[in-house]
């Protein structure tokens, strides 16, 4: 899978690409519009990371040129502006997501995986990992084959852990994910606590091969037994 | 007091001053010119008399003023030789023609003393005077009138030539009462020929740019410096979660990370939170359309299930009506959303929160501290009452910007030991 991110802050860029690696994606990476513009036009590529405002010319711009040229990359813009003008245009198009800066690197990577996901869909629409099955569509978590009920917040968390397998969700990142980005008190994130100790016991109960650790108080990461 | 009044005030005191000093002094500048003449025909009498005495010399044992207007008396030579002329005011019995008896009248008497025949005799000739109260009761009553009338003159000058001459001011104060900075979109402006108005009107344009523009670039600046901020908050929050995420480092190092990021955390809310207010404050929403309430808030209180349970707080919802308002969708979830937010996270464990939706409003009530809060402060940005929450200090604040936004708002009680926050939507 090769991605491309357009992006002119050196020290995110560097950031983002090691994220993605993590996750064995290749990665190239274009400072500026036109070194962007090169780069779609010579080669191909899964997904592409667009921010907005670039030297020399616009993230929107980018999109035009791919729209007008025919290619059907999936992008997903990241912007320091939470603008719903810039997020409409974008969508219009035809960006696929639009992410809004600063993200938790949990986010960005659940919104590639699902995009990329979702572009290759070979019909059905799951996450699967050993014996573990979360059926997106019908709203189904199965282990052994076993429907196992979750509740929706749970759900929301095991896909965003599933999405995220092996990689460190912070307590932030679950809570602005699940709980929506205006939350404002919830400084101590105490309440996810009891929500992933629901999960733990869901998933051992059942025996799935898969168990979320804590990683140093301030999150978790699902891996496989 | 109008100015129009003002002057009105002014101008009668000091025209009873100036009229009464007037008064005064016409009043002894006419009493000397009569006296002056009275004195001219006494000695014309006095001539008169003593010609005739020539003539006639029993007029010289006319001792009392009881058949005429003189008296005589005969006196010792030196007295008659040291006397003087002598003009004085007095009093005697008479009997004018308008009188029915006898009575006391102010006159002017003349005292001379003549020679006639080797004797010596007192002169003593009247003329009545004008009398002086019934000259100043008159003098008094013309006064007033003149005061009066010139006051009227004074009220109706006012209100008809000045009020006219002052339209253009009135027209300005009533444009700068109505005239908000940042809201009305046209500056103040009057026809007028006057060029203290023209310099009034100039004046108060020129400030109110200077405020525009003040306001704007505030406006800007907040924006932009939240803005500005996004990115270096992205890099900081990416970089240390790629750290922690790397596993190489020891407990120790891992919770000092940890706690910085729950630091960046917390900046990158608040910048948010600032970014939000702006936009609020700009109008960069305006999807206005109805909105289902009751909706918004059960949806809410749907979203904030597992902390209310993991707070053990007990939310009730009683709705009396069906409300709809028209509002941009988000901004009403968000409004909703920081007050039941705020009612859960600022509670007592086995605490309530209760909600009510009413015709034209919603009233959130929740346990706490048995204090009540200022509600002076509460709704300022960056207030935080110390009570251990490490909220941003904006959230109620940005309610206010929307309800401000919208012409809706939002107010306090403390009520029953209940803290309750009234929403209302007209």
């Amino acid at each position: 899978m090769k991605i491309l991110i357009v992006e002119d802050e050196k020290e995110l860029l560097d950031a983002i690409e090691d994220s993605l690696s993590r996750d064995h994606f290749i990665t190239e990476s274009a400072g500026d519009y036109h070194t962007a513009i090169e780069k779609i036009s010579v080669y191909q590529y899964d997904c592409i990371l667009l921010d907005i405002m670039l030297p020399g010319g616009s993230g929107l711009q980018v999109l035009n040129y791919l729209k007008t040229s025919g290619k059907s990359e999936n992008v997903i813009i990241i912007s320091a502006k939470d603008s719903l003008d810039d997020k409409l245009q974008g969508l219009k198009l035809g960006a696929d997501d639009y992410l809004t800066k600063p993200f938790h690197i949990a986010e960005l990577n659940a919104r590639v995986k699902a995009l990329l996901r979702r572009k290759k869909m070979d019909g059905k629409n799951t996450l699967e990992i050993t014996n573990a099955v979360l059926d997106l569509d019908e709203r189904q978590f199965q282990v052994n084959g076993v429907n196992v009920p979750l509740n929706r917040k749970e759900f929301e968390v095991l896909k965003y852990f599933l999405l995220n397998k092996n990689r460190l969700v912070t307590k932030a990142a679950i809570a602005e994910h699940v709980w929506g980005d205006n939350i404002d008190q919830a400084d101590n994130f105490d309440f996810i606590y009891y929500q992933v100790k629901n999960l733990r016991k869901k998933l051992q109960v059942s025996g799935a091969a898969i168990e979320i650790e804590a990683v140093y108080g301030i999150g978790y990461k699902l891996i496989e037994k | 007091m109008k100015l129009l009044n003002q002057s009105v005030k002014y101008l009668s005191a000091s025209l009873l001053i100036i009229i009464g000093a007037w008064t005064v002094i016409i009043y002894f500048s006419l009493l000397d010119e009569i006296k002056e003449s009275i004195d001219e025909g006494l000695e014309n009498s006095k001539r008169q008399i003593i010609y005739n005495l020539k003539s006639d010399s029993t007029v010289l044992k006319k001792y009392s003023f009881a058949e005429g207007n003189f008296s005589i008396r005969e006196i010792s030579q030196p007295e008659a030789l040291s006397f003087k002329d002598l003009y004085i005011d007095s009093m005697i019995y008479m009997q004018d023609a308008d009188d029915k008896e006898m009575e006391l009248e102010s006159v002017r008497m003349l005292v001379t003393a003549f020679e006639s025949n080797g004797s010596y005799f007192e002169l003593s000739i009247v003329n009545s005077m004008v009398e002086e109260d019934d000259f100043i009761e008159e003098l008094f009553i013309k006064a007033i009138w003149l005061y009066l009338v010139l006051i009227a003159g004074i009220i109706i000058i006012n209100n008809f030539v000045l009020q006219r001459l002052w339209k253009p001011f009135y027209d300005l104060l009533n444009q700068l009462k109505n005239y908000r900075i940042g809201k009305s979109i046209q500056v103040p402006a009057i026809k007028t020929n006057t060029k203290e108005f023209a310099d009034l009107q100039q004046a108060v344009n020129t400030l109110i740019r200077h405020n525009l523009e003040t306001f704007s670039q505030q406006k800007q600046f907040i924006g932009n410096a939240s803005h500005e901020l996004q990115t270096p908050l992205a890099i900081a929050t990416t970089k240390l979660e790629l750290l922690l995420e790397k596993g190489e480092l020891e407990n120790e190092q891992a919770k000092k990370i940890s706690e910085v990021l729950n630091i960046l955390e917390r900046m990158v809310r608040l910048n948010k939170s600032l970014l939000l207010l702006t936009k609020i404050e700009n109008k960069q929403f305006s999807g206005d359309q109805p909105v289902h309430i009751n909706q918004v808030v059960k949806q809410t209180i749907n979203e904030l299930d597992d902390i209310t349970e993991f707070r053990n707080v007990q939310i009730a919802l009683t709705e009396t009506v069906r409300l709809e308002v028209r509002i941009d969708n988000s901004l009403a979830d968000i409004m909703v959303s920081n007050l039941v937010r705020n009612a859960i996270f600022h509670n007592i464990p086995g605490g309530k929160v209760h909600i009510e939706i009413l015709k034209d409003r919603i009233r959130i009530c929740n346990s706490g501290k048995d204090i009540p809060l200022d509600e002076e402060k509460i709704f300022t940005r960056f207030y935080k009452p110390d009570d251990g929450q490490s909220g941003s200090g904006l959230g109620l604040a940005i309610v206010k910007a929307i309800c401000g936004f919208y012409g809706f708002s939002v107010s306090y009680q403390f009520e029953n030991n209940l803290h309750c926050f009234d929403l209302r939507f007209s």
